[in-house]
């Protein structure tokens, strides 16, 4: 017995350098694989030539007023200047402790601008406690993170850098000198500020840059200028559940002045309580904050505790916020897999499983979420839909998306209650009546 | 209907919660350094022993609250009210709701003394809507004192309600004080003249602003039971009354509503404490007559808005609901009843923080312990 478990145990190690071995291989002879799974920095920068302008202007689908009136934080307008520093920032692999995580690392401009992970990987392989949100548009977001705890990219910007488990500088001096020998930097402050670097000037430029990646030219959008051929027949019966039967449009309201579908609040829909036991997490959470309850220690809270899955709570310590996490945008919904805060939902499938069986019960659910009794044909129309969203320069990978979330909705489906989504048993009933169930 | 305590028998629960007071009491009797002194380590040792926090306060226990004379050994109840429900498959929605509540109240450590159950179980006083509300209610860990609505007794004139629950006046003494549960929205005839059926009746009810029907009254046979019952209760014993209407007159097309509220606080009058729980108002609503103090309950059903007209200066006003949220302005509760019978009411509203009412806060005329407006932005 002994002997065959150890016997086990040298195969899988041996397996296991046998797959490192693989994986070496694969990275020397491919150019463009860079470290934690991304695509090398330097592809990423050429791939991104191919999608943005790098404009200061304002991107099509943003109304030019809104967007020099609202979203360009004074202090912080937009320059060329600034914009060319960001994005050297945002690939640059020194701003983590070891050297091997930039923004570009969890925000990969080659897969959606976020990772495609359940939770992200940083530094020494660390892994958080949340899905890296895509960059893409983010700009347009009324407050930044799964839980806001950042107003804006400015502030954003500067707390992963300095979060033990994602880039790893204890402070922001050792991220600055982790760049202060290399003079094209010293050049590019002077030029976008007018100053020596700083840290704050740092967020600054990563802002700048963020704000030009934005996707906002969808099949949706010309459908919704009028081109009823712009959308399948099945996106278009999606269109009308997402306004009507499957309730979509209560949070992720979507027109010109508010393209992202999003009502920019946070909601509890369940997907922490299926592991969590919100009482006593959030009794923990307040002692715990009672030693500090800035945006740092929020930040470690999110990242590297259990108390990650109290969402919005950590932030406001406010009861009906235990759970309750962002409304994410459906812009590129289809190539940002996978979903929710903590990456639980492995396709659109699974997303429209969760909200048909009227979210998972807990005592935070947010009133809107019930029971949505929609059929299978309608669940296809509405993730017909969803994929509809992605912007036209992503058009293959929506494509290879699709036919991989359907290929592994046929063959699981985890989240999927029939009993609950077509209100044969109610949320709260088999806690509260047990399984016989209401007469 | 009396306290159903035996006394050489005591439970677990029973037992826990003698020792805690025990140990609350104690508490009472330090002076105010020596208090500050312990507290810390009463705390601990009740977090130790488990008395934790309750599940819907996040506040600690209220450990230094003053004595009196009353002699009452301090205890909470819970509420849950106004869950109008239709049958299933015609509105689940208000089914799911108070599956909720009932969650939330089972949840409660340690648990509630026992749980008020503030009327309008039914909407239309079917019952198959009596039926599904009590089959819910039984779910509930801790014992349920239940209080009739209208939307309950106008179909049948609480016939069914009657046979599932028991008279709908009462009275009984729980751990020093007297509680008293009324019927407080008797209407006078507006039916047989009119020669209505028993369902255009109850719809006549059910309707918020409808001229057709009277006003609700408690009535004299039950004024007179009342005073009969307190004949023999000190003046010296807190008392708690539940009605379901406001026994005070706030807006009359509403019925938000007690026709005959001045001739009911006459008998009370002699009391040195008094508080009242009502239903029916859908919200948070705080008033004081004289030595009576009103509390509204929260229903699971649907939020009221409040007033235009009569609304109590005392009452701080809860914020409109979302109404993108069908849950919000809803919720449940409980009233902490302090040794010397006054109360604290806590308004456990889903989705929100929670606000509570104190006792010293009416005692005070609106000067000390003034409950926390809500921020939250309005829509």
């Amino acid at each position: 017995m002994k002997r065959n478990a150890g016997a086990a145990l040298r195969r899988t190690a041996l397996l296991g350098c046998l797959a490192i071995a693989g994986g070496a291989l694969i990275a020397a002879a491919s150019p463009t694989a860079g470290q934690h799974g991304a695509m090398a920095m330097d592809a990423q920068q050429q791939r991104l030539d191919q999608l943005v302008t790098n404009a200061a202007s304002a991107p099509p689908g943003v109304d030019p007023v809104a967007w020099s009136k609202i979203y360009q934080p004074p202090g912080n307008e937009p320059t060329a200047d600034r914009i060319a520093l960001g994005r050297k920032l945002y690939f640059d692999t020194r701003l983590s402790k070891d050297g091997t995580v930039s923004c570009g690392t969890c925000h990969d401009a080659s897969r959606g601008f976020t990772d495609h992970r359940n939770v992200s990987e940083g530094i020494g392989d660390h892994l958080g406690r949340r899905s890296a949100p895509t960059t893409m548009n983010a700009a347009l977001f009324q407050s930044m993170f799964w839980d806001g705890r950042a107003s804006t990219l400015e502030e954003q910007a500067k707390l992963p850098i300095l979060n033990p488990v994602e880039m790893g500088h204890p402070d922001a001096a050792s991220a600055l000198a982790a760049i202060s020998g290399d003079p094209a930097y010293r050049d590019l402050f002077q030029k976008a500020y007018g100053r020596a670097p700083s840290y704050d000037d740092l967020g600054r430029a990563i802002a700048s840059f963020e704000r030009t990646l934005i996707f906002l030219e969808a099949p949706f959008d010309r459908f919704a200028a009028g081109d009823a051929k712009a959308m399948s027949p099945a996106a278009q019966r999606g269109f009308a559940l997402f306004n009507g039967k499957a309730r979509c449009v209560s949070c992720h309201m979507i027109n010109a002045s508010n393209p992202l579908g999003t009502d920019n609040l946070f909601h509890n829909i369940g997907v922490s309580a299926r592991k969590q036991n919100f009482e006593a997490l959030a009794q923990q959470a307040l002692a715990a904050l009672q030693g500090g309850s800035g945006v740092d220690a929020v930040d470690k809270m999110a990242l590297q505790t259990d108390m990650s899955e109290l969402g919005r709570f950590i932030v406001t310590k406010n009861r009906g916020d235990i759970g309750a996490f962002k409304t994410e945008q459906l812009r590129n919904i289809g190539i940002t897999a996978p979903y929710m805060h903590d990456g639980s939902l492995r396709t659109l499938w699974d997303v429209m499983d969760h909200y048909n069986k009227g979210g998972e019960t807990n005592p935070y659910l947010d009133g809107g979420i019930e029971p949505l009794n929609l059929s299978e044909d309608e669940i296809n129309d509405v993730v017909a839909f969803l994929f509809s969203f992605t912007d036209t320069r992503f058009a293959r990978e929506n494509e290879t998306a699709l036919h991989e979330q359907q290929a592994h909705a046929a063959r699981q489906r985890p989240f999927r209650d029939n009993a609950l989504a077509h209100r044969r048993v109610l949320p709260f009933e088999t806690r509260v009546i047990g399984s016989t169930g209401l007469k | 209907m009396n306290d159903n305590n035996i006394p050489h028998i005591k439970s677990a629960e029973t037992r826990y919660l003698e020792e805690r007071e025990a140990l609350f009491r104690g508490l009472q009797r330090l002076d105010r350094r020596g208090f500050f002194r312990v507290s810390g380590g009463a705390t601990a040792a009740a977090i130790a022993a488990g008395v934790g926090f309750p599940f819907h306060s996040f506040l600690p226990i209220n450990v230094a609250y003053a004595d009196a004379s009353g002699g009452s050994q301090g205890f909470t109840f819970a509420y849950i009210s106004d869950s109008h429900l239709y049958a299933r498959k015609t509105n689940e929605r208000f089914v799911r709701q108070l599956l909720r509540a009932v969650d939330d109240v089972n949840s409660l450590d340690p648990q509630p003394d026992f749980v008020l159950y503030g009327g309008d179980l039914a909407q239309l006083g079917r019952k198959e809507e009596l039926d599904l509300g009590a089959q819910i209610l039984k779910a509930l860990k801790a014992p349920v004192r239940m209080m009739v609505g209208e939307h309950d007794w106008y179909f049948d004139m609480g016939r069914h309600w009657n046979a599932l629950f028991g008279p709908e006046t009462y009275s009984f003494d729980h751990k020093g004080v007297h509680f008293v549960v009324l019927m407080s929205v008797q209407e006078k005839d507006f039916w047989t003249a009119r020669g209505l059926s028993p369902a255009e009746r109850m719809h006549t009810v059910a309707g918020l602003d409808n001229a057709l029907q009277s006003a609700f009254e408690v009535g004299t046979p039950q004024r007179e039971w009342l005073k009969k019952d307190l004949e023999r209760v000190p003046a010296s014993t807190p008392l708690i009354v539940f009605s379901h209407s406001p026994l005070y007159k706030l807006y009359r097309p509403w019925n938000f509503w007690t026709d005959d509220a001045e001739d009911v606080q006459a008998i009370l009058q002699r009391f040195d404490r008094v508080t009242v729980l009502h239903g029916h108002t859908h919200q948070v609503l705080t008033n004081r007559i004289g030595n009576i103090q009103f509390h509204g309950m929260l229903s699971t059903a649907w939020p009221w808005p409040y007033a235009p007209q009569g609304l109590p200066a005392l009452t701080v006003q809860m914020n409109r609901p979302n109404p993108f949220n069908p849950a919000d302005g809803l919720g449940d509760g409980s009233a902490t009843v302090h040794p010397d019978g006054l109360v604290d009411k806590l308004y456990n509203l889903w989705n929100r923080n929670p606000t509570q009412v104190k006792a010293n806060y009416l005692s005070s005329g609106g000067k000390s312990d003034i409950p926390a407006a809500p921020k939250l932005a309005s829509y």
